[in-house]
C-alpha cells in the first residue's frame, strides 16, 4: 500500500510528553510565584522555554511530513475537525466571561441596588442602603476607588476597523494561495500579521491610558474585572493568532502550501476570524452598551 | 523526506517498542487505552483510601482519627480524584481501546495528541495530589470549590486551579480526538446509525466535554484572579456575586455528571444484548434518548442551587426541566429491561454487574427525581440524602459498569480468561456491601444529617456505623478486583479464549472478529463486513 492510500499513524511521538512537561513546569512555576516563592519565576521561564522549543520542534516535524506528502485527504479532514472543535471550545471559554458580564449587569448589580422582591431587597436594605445600581459599577464597596469607564469611539473603534480589515486581507491572501499568486499570498499575510500586532500595540496603549489616566484597573470592582478579563483574554488570543499567521507567512515564503494542501493556512485563518468575531462581541457588549 | 515515507511504509510490521519508552512515546490507541485504565485503577484506590478515611472518622460520633480541616480536604480530594482521576479516565481508556476496533479504524484520528491527552492528565492529577502536602493543606471546600470559602485555601489554591486547567486541556484534546475518530475514521458501510451504542454515547459525551470543560476552566480562572489579582467577580462589595460562581460551576457540573454516566449507559447497552442473546431493544430510541439527555443537561443546572435564593420563576423552571430528564432515562431503563425480556440469559460476571446497574441506577434516578422537586429539596439539600443519591448513580452505576467492561473486554485484550468464580464473588461482595454502604445514608439525610462534616449528633450513630461497615467491606472487595485483573493479565485461568470470547459475540460487534489477544495494529485495511445484529 502506498503512503497516499494509508491513514498516517506515527510510530511514536516524542514531542507530546515534552509539551506536557513544559506546560506543567510553567504552571507549577506560576503557582509558586503566586505563593511568593522565589523559585516560581525561574520555573516559569524554564517551562516556557521547553514549551516554545517543543512548539518549534513539533510544528517543524508536521511541516516536513506535510510537505513530503505523508498526509492523505483523510488525515487532512481529521486535522480540520480538530481545529474546528478546538475553536468551539474557545468559544465556550469566552462565553463564560460574556455570561458573567451579562449576569453582573442584569442581575447582581441591580439586586445589590435593591431591585426585585427577593433576597436582593434585604441585602440592600441592611448592608448597602445608599448604593445606586448603575453601570459601570465598582460595587457598593466602591472597590478600587474612583474610575472613568473606557470610551467607545477612540482607540476601540480604531481597533475594530483594524481587526476587520485584517480579516479582509487574510481572505485576500487565501485567494492568492488558491489562485497560485504567491505575491498576493505573501503580501496579504504580511499586512494581516502587521495589522494584528498593531491591534495588540494599540490595546496595550489603551491599557496604559486606563491605568494612568482613567484610574481604571483590574481591581476596579466588577467593571474593571470584566473589562480587563474579556479584553485581556481576547488580546492574548490575538497574539496567538498573529503568531500562527507569522508561521504561515514564513512557510509561504519558504514555498510551502498548494491550492489543495494548506491545512495550516486554513486553521490559522479560521482562528483569525474567530478572534475577529469575539472582538465584535466585545465592542458591542463591553464598549458600546 | 524519504525517511518519513519509509518509516510509514513498514511501521505496520512493528510490534511495540521495548521498555518504558514504549509507554512514554506511544501513539497506539491500545497502549494509550491501557495507560488510561491502569492510571484510573490506581486513582480508584487512592480516592478509595480517602473514602475509607472519611468512613473511619464517621464510624462513631465525636472526633477520633483526623483533624476537621483534613477531613474536609479528604471529602474534596476524594471527589476530585474519583471524578477526574478514576471514572473519566477509565471511560477514556475504554474509548481508546474500543472505539477504533468497533468502527473498523486503524487507530485514533490524532495519535500524537492522544499521547498528550494522557500525560496531561497525569500531570494534572499529580499537581492536584501534591496539594495534600502543602502549607494550609489540600483544598477543603468540597469539589465544587465555592467561593468565598475556597479563597481561604492556603498555598494549594493556585495549584488546584492549574490542575483543573491541565485536566481540562487533557479532556478537551481527548474529546476532539474521539469526535474526529468517529466522524472521520469509520470503515466503509459503518454508517452512524449502525455504530454500537458505546460509540454513540461516547460521541455525545465528547460533545459535552468540549462544551463544558472550558466553562470550568473559566470559572476557576476567575477564582484565581479574585484570589490573587484583585478582581471582584465573586465579591458583592465590588458588584460581583458568589452565586455567579455557582451558576457557572453547575453549568459545567451538570453536564459533567452525564459525562460520567453516558459512557456507563454505553457499556451497559453493549453487554446486556450479548448475555441476553438478543439484539438491543430500541436501538434508535437509545440514540435519541442519549442525545436528549445531553441536551437537557445544559438547561437544568440550577437544580443544584434551589436553596441559594433564586427568583420563584427560576425555581419552577429548573424543577420542571429537571423532571423532563426522567423521560429519556426511563426510555433507557425500559429498553435494557426489554432487551432481557425472554432472552436466553446467562449470568457471567459482566452481566451480573449490568443487571445490578439497571436496578441500582434506577434507584439513584428516583432519588434524583425526589430532589428535582424544589420544595422538597429544601429538606434534602446538603444532607446525606444527596450523598446517597449521587453515590448510587456513580458507584453501582459508573464504577460497576467500568468493572463490568473490564471483565467483558479483558479476555479480548489479553487473550486470557478471568476467573469466573472469583469474578462472581467480587460481584456479590460489591453488590451487597454497596447497599449496606449507601442505603442507610438516605435515612441519615432525611433525618437531617448534613454532608461534609466530621462529627454528628448521636442520633445518627447507628446508621453511620452500618454505613461504615459497608464501606470497609466494599473497599476490601475491590482488592479482590485488583487481584483478578492482575491474574488475568498474567495468565488468567490458563484456558485459551476463542476470538469471540462470548457466545455469538461476533454478531454484536466488529471487535469480536479480531483475534484474542488483539494484535498491536488492527484494521490497517478497513473491514468489509459490517455486523447489523444490533439494529
Amino acid at each position: 500500500m502506498s503512503a497516499k492510500d494509508a491513514y498516517y499513524i506515527p510510530q511514536k511521538a516524542t514531542w507530546p510528553i515534552l509539551a506536557t512537561v513544559g506546560l506543567a513546569v510553567t504552571l507549577i512555576g506560576f503557582a509558586n510565584y503566586l505563593n511568593g516563592s522565589s523559585i516560581g519565576p525561574i520555573l516559569m521561564v524554564l517551562g516556557l522555554l521547553i514549551f516554545i522549543g517543543m512548539l518549534a520542534g513539533w510544528f517543524t516535524l508536521q511541516a516536513t511530513e506535510s510537505e513530503s506528502g505523508t498526509y492523505n485527504t483523510q488525515v487532512g479532514i481529521s486535522y480540520r475537525m480538530g481545529m474546528m472543535w478546538f475553536i468551539f471550545s474557545e468559544i465556550m471559554f469566552f462565553a463564560v466571561f460574556f455570561g458573567s458580564l451579562w449576569y453582573t449587569r442584569n442581575l447582581s448589580v441591580p439586586w445589590l441596588g435593591g431591585e426585585g422582591a427577593g433576597p436582593g431587597r434585604e441585602t440592600q436594605e441592611f448592608l448597602w442602603s445608599s448604593f445606586q445600581a448603575t453601570w459601570p459599577s465598582n460595587g457598593p464597596g466602591e472597590v478600587g476607588g474612583d474610575f472613568e469607564p473606557m470610551g467607545t469611539w477612540g482607540l476601540p473603534f480604531l481597533n475594530t476597523l483594524i481587526l476587520l480589515s485584517s480579516g479582509v486581507t487574510c481572505t485576500w491572501a487565501h485567494h492568492g494561495l488558491l489562485s497560485k499568486n504567491r505575491d498576493q499570498l505573501i503580501k496579504g499575510l504580511m499586512v494581516t500579521v502587521g495589522l494584528g500586532f498593531l491591534f495588540v500595540s494599540l490595546q496595550a496603549l489603551e491599557y496604559y491610558e486606563a491605568y494612568h489616566e482613567l484610574g481604571l484597573t483590574l481591581g476596579s470592582g466588577i467593571y474593571g474585572s470584566t473589562f480587563f478579563m474579556l479584553t485581556g483574554f481576547h488580546g492574548a488570543h490575538v497574539c496567538v493568532g498573529a503568531i500562527m499567521l507569522s508561521t504561515v507567512l514564513f512557510r509561504s515564503w519558504k514555498g510551502h502550501f498548494t491550492p489543495e494542501n494548506h491545512f495550516v493556512f486554513e486553521a490559522a485563518a479560521w482562528y483569525w476570524h474567530f478572534v475577529d468575531v469575539v472582538w465584535l462581541g466585545l465592542f458591542v457588549f463591553v464598549y458600546m452598551l | 523526506m524519504s525517511a518519513v515515507v519509509t518509516e510509514h511504509d513498514d511501521h505496520h510490521d512493528h510490534g511495540p517498542e521495548k521498555g518504558i519508552l514504549r509507554w512514554l512515546f506511544t501513539t497506539n490507541h491500545k497502549d494509550i487505552g491501557t495507560l488510561y485504565l491502569v492510571f484510573a485503577l490506581a486513582m480508584f484506590f487512592v480516592g478509595g483510601t480517602m473514602a475509607m478515611i472519611i468512613r473511619a472518622e464517621l464510624f462513631q460520633p465525636g472526633m477520633q482519627l483526623v483533624e476537621p480541616q483534613f477531613f474536609n480536604s479528604m471529602t474534596t480530594m476524594h471527589a476530585l480524584v474519583m471524578v477526574f482521576g478514576a471514572v473519566m479516565p477509565a471511560f477514556v481508556g475504554f474509548a481508546n481501546w474500543m472505539i477504533p476496533m468497533m468502527i473498523g479504524a486503524p487507530d485514533m484520528a490524532l495519535p500524537r495528541m492522544n499521547n498528550m491527552s494522557f500525560w496531561l492528565l497525569v500531570a494534572g492529577v499529580l499537581i492536584l495530589a501534591s496539594t495534600l502536602f502543602m502549607e494550609g493543606g489540600a483544598p477543603a471546600s468540597g469539589w465544587t470549590l465555592y467561593p468565598p470559602l475556597v479563597l481561604q485555601t492556603g498555598n494549594a489554591l493556585p495549584f488546584a486551579v492549574f490542575s483543573v486547567h491541565l485536566l481540562g486541556i487533557s479532556s478537551i484534546m481527548g474529546a476532539i480526538n474521539i469526535i474526529a475518530t468517529i466522524f472521520n475514521m469509520r470503515a466503509p458501510g459503518m454508517t452512524l446509525m449502525k455504530m454500537p451504542l458505546f460509540v454513540w454515547t461516547w460521541l455525545i459525551t465528547a460533545f459535552l466535554l468540549i462544551a463544558v470543560m472550558p466553562v470550568f476552566a473559566g470559572a476557576v480562572t476567575m477564582l484565581l484572579t479574585d484570589g490573587f489579582f484583585d478582581t471582584s467577580f465573586f465579591d458583592a462589595a465590588g458588584g460581583g456575586d458568589p452565586v455567579l460562581y455557582q451558576h457557572i460551576f453547575w453549568f459545567f457540573g451538570h453536564p459533567e455528571v452525564y459525562i460520567m454516566i453516558l459512557p456507563t449507559f454505553g457499556v451497559a447497552s453493549t453487554i446486556i444484548p450479548v448475555f441476553a442473546r438478543k439484539p438491543l431493544f430500541g436501538y434508535s430510541a437509545m440514540v435519541v434518548a442519549t442525545v436528549a439527555i445531553a441536551f437537557l443537561s445544559f438547561i437544568v443546572w440550577s437544580h443544584h442551587m434551589f436553596t441559594v435564593g433564586m427568583p420563584k420563576a427560576g425555581e419552577l423552571y429548573f424543577m420542571y426541566a429537571t423532571m423532563l430528564i426522567a423521560i429519556p432515562t426511563g426510555v433507557k431503563i425500559f429498553n435494557w429491561t426489554a432487551t432481557m425480556w425472554k432472552g436466553a440469559m446467562t449470568f457471567e460476571t459482566p452481566m451480573l454487574f449490568s443487571i445490578a446497574f439497571v436496578v441500582l441506577f434506577t434507584l439513584g434516578g428516583f432519588t434524583g427525581l425526589m430532589m428535582a422537586l424544589s420544595p422538597l429539596d429544601y429538606q434534602y439539600h446538603d444532607t446525606y440524602f444527596i450523598v446517597a443519591h449521587f453515590h448510587y448513580t456513580l458507584v453501582p452505576a459508573s464504577i460497576f459498569m467500568i468493572q463490568a467492561g473490564a471483565y467483558y473486554w479483558l479476555p479480548k485484550w489479553t487473550g486470557h480468561m478471568y476467573d469466573e468464580r472469583l469474578g462472581r464473588l467480587h460481584f456479590w461482595l460489591s453488590a451487597i456491601s454497596v447497599n449496606i454502604l449507601f442505603f442507610p445514608q438516605h435515612f441519615l439525610g432525611l433525618a437531617g444529617m448534613p454532608r461534609r462534616i466530621p462529627d454528628y449528633a448521636v442520633q445518627f450513630a447507628d446508621w453511620n456505623m452500618i454505613s461504615s461497615i459497608g464501606a470497609f467491606i466494599y473497599g476490601g472487595s475491590q482488592l479482590l478486583f485488583l487481584y483478578i485483573v492482575i491474574k488475568t493479565i498474567k495468565q488468567g485461568t490458563g484456558e485459551k479464549v476463542s476470538d469471540e470470547v462470548w457466545e455469538d459475540a461476533k454478531k454484536h460487534g466488529l471487535e469480536w472478529t479480531l483475534p484474542s489477544p488483539v494484535p498491536y495494529h488492527t484494521f490497517t485495511t478497513p473491514p468489509k463486513i459490517i455486523p447489523t445484529e444490533h439494529i
